[in-house]
């Protein structure tokens, strides 16, 4: 493992995971589909935990990988709240488009 | 530590009590719970404790704020059987979740490692996710909840890999390490100062400071009212303390370019959310761009973060109480109604002494009139700022102060002056006597300052 990391460098795994990251950014942003930016919100986490594992090798110590578990599940429980906000939108909608929800301005 | 399992498990409790059909002690027995969860928590007051392999840590400041939040918790857990009334099988949903929300507010003041402080805050945001479109068939609710939870979601990715970098950087989550690290060498990679940057802008999305701030007006009005209490008080109480305790444990000295990026959030805060209170009919949306500004003065404790501690706790006390007083009558007052409208509060002075002279003194406290800790909450602030040699902020705070009373007596005006539309209704116990008592302890905060103020010591 250590030669792998040796041979890549880790500049080009925090260059991996920032644009990772970024893509995620900017789903967020631009896609109007609620499921679609559920799945960039997604991708953001997911290129933290690829950036927590590299540093964790890195540095020769677990805890960045507990810290992946961590992370993970919280994501999970993350999710599963914004699924259900989701259909709660869809029964009064019938549709998940986010520029529907725009009746809160002043 | 045994604070936050307390309260921890008396959640977990409250849905089992469920199970048992014994719907109508869950309230007694959450609110005594938490009354000897606060008996717990001050025990350990003075003493310095470290467990879990420095996982928590509980000094004067996190026992400060644990006790603040739990008050918090009691009034908002006792206005919920009122506020459901009609859905009796909710209640013990909704008195779980406010417990979970506290755990996860006392997880953010009481952490010593950076995977505990995440917990803490997501712990905390998840629940308010559920809270705010906890009223599934209306479609206001709905869209408060996926804003609320699309902005969360975003803020807790970047926190998330600001903590990553600062990993990355010092090879380790623990508060003390990354601290004796830093002051042992001075030339850390340069992405250990962009995790920094990365989890201040998380957190500023968190306490909805201005250029962060656009999801909380909507979220605020579009929520159940409690939630919007919740939100209001405890929440940006919260995330303000673990801000400050965040960046104090991880930073020895501020830097100065840290302190202009501040000054300028802060600034920004005041004035936008002052003027835009300005220009609101909706009473919710206002007292969020009045939180908006609130959060803006509260970030002013950074300019000298070894003494101000203390003034940080006092301001938040005493905004909060009067945010919880406030809320209470808002409630009373907008059930049943359509919208939280001004006109809502016409004639209320006559209909409702009582209630209106509750609103009245919570508002002036909010507004920073004496005799209310909002008073002296602003002037040690102020002082403070001045003192370390920050004068242009001050004058900006105080010109926002005066501001902020045009608002604030726009809702007064309206209960002492106009007609009143509805007619009288009897005041239900619950909202009285809470709104009651966070006045009370608000005026008491006033006459007795330095008690709340020397309550954090290093």
């Amino acid at each position: 493992m250590e030669n792998i990391l040796q041979q890549i460098g880790i500049e080009n795994y925090i260059y991996l995971s920032t644009l990772l990251f970024c893509i995620g950014i900017f789903g967020v942003l631009y896609r109007r589909n609620a499921i679609v930016m559920f799945m960039s919100v997604e991708i953001m986490l997911n290129a933290v935990n690829l950036l927590l594992v590299a540093f964790s090798t890195y540095h020769q110590d677990a805890s960045g990988q507990v810290f992946v578990f961590f992370s993970m599940a919280v994501a999970a429980a993350e999710v599963a709240v914004g699924l259900a906000i989701l259909v709660a939108v869809y029964r009064n909608l019938n549709n998940i488009d986010i520029d529907n929800l725009k009746n809160l301005k002043g | 530590m045994y604070t936050l399992v307390a309260i921890a498990g008396l959640g977990i409790l409250c849905l089992i009590a469920e199970i048992f059909n014994l719907r109508k002690a869950i309230v007694p027995i959450t609110i005594l719970g938490l009354l000897g969860s606060l008996v717990l928590n001050v025990a350990d007051y003075g003493k310095t404790l470290s467990y879990f392999n420095n996982m928590i840590i509980t000094d004067t400041f996190s026992v400060a704020f644990t006790s603040l939040f739990i008050i918090l918790a009691i009034f908002l857990i006792a206005l919920t059987p009122v506020v459901h009334k009609e859905h009796k099988a909710k209640i013990s949903d909704f008195v779980a979740i406010k417990l979970f929300l506290l755990t996860g507010a006392i997880a953010m003041v009481t952490f010593g490692n950076l995977a505990m402080f995440f917990l803490g805050i997501e712990i905390l945001s998840i629940s308010l996710y559920v809270l705010a479109a906890s009223e599934p068939k209306n479609l206001k609710s709905n869209e408060a909840g996926m804003k609320y939870f699309l902005m969360g979601a975003f803020a807790s990715g970047i926190i998330l890999f600001g903590i990553a970098l600062i990993y990355g950087a010092i090879g380790s989550f623990d508060t003390g390490v990354i601290y004796g690290a830093l002051l042992e060498n001075n030339n850390v990679p340069g992405w250990f100062f962009i995790g920094i940057v990365m989890l201040t802008i998380g957190l500023l999305f968190k306490i909805a400071a201005v250029p962060f701030h656009f999801w909380a007006p909507d979220v605020y009005e579009g929520s159940p009212t409690l939630t919007t209490a919740t939100m209001s008080t405890l929440t940006k109480v919260a995330a303000m303390a673990s801000f400050f305790k965040l960046m104090t444990t991880l930073n020895r000295t501020v830097p100065g370019s840290y302190i202009t990026i501040i000054s300028i959030v802060a600034i920004l805060s005041m004035t936008v959310g002052n003027i835009m209170a300005l220009r609101q009919n909706s009473v919710k949306r206002m007292l969020a761009y009045s939180g908006i500004s609130h959060a803006g003065f509260m970030l002013m404790v950074f300019f000298s973060p070894t003494f101000t501690a203390g003034t940080l706790f006092y301001y938040a006390a005493a905004y909060t109480l009067a945010g919880i007083a406030s809320f209470a009558v808002v409630l009373f007052v907008c059930t049943n109604k359509e919208n939280e409208d001004v006109y809502n509060f016409n004639g209320l002075g006559k209909t409702n002494p009582l209630m209106a002279g509750i609103l009245t003194c919570s508002l002036l406290s909010m507004a920073g009139i004496p005799i209310f800790s909002g008073f002296f909450a602003k002037f040690f602030l102020f002082h403070q700022v001045f003192s370390s040699g920050h004068v242009a902020i001050v004058i900006v705070a105080i010109i926002n102060s005066i501001i902020s009373l045009g608002y604030y007596f726009k809702l007064i005006i309206a209960m002492y002056t106009k007609e009143s539309t509805a007619e009288k209704q009897t005041v239900p116990f619950t909202y009285g006597a809470v709104a009651l008592i966070a006045l009370v302890l608000n005026i008491a905060m006033g006459l007795y300052p330095s008690f709340a103020l020397e309550l954090i010591f290093r």
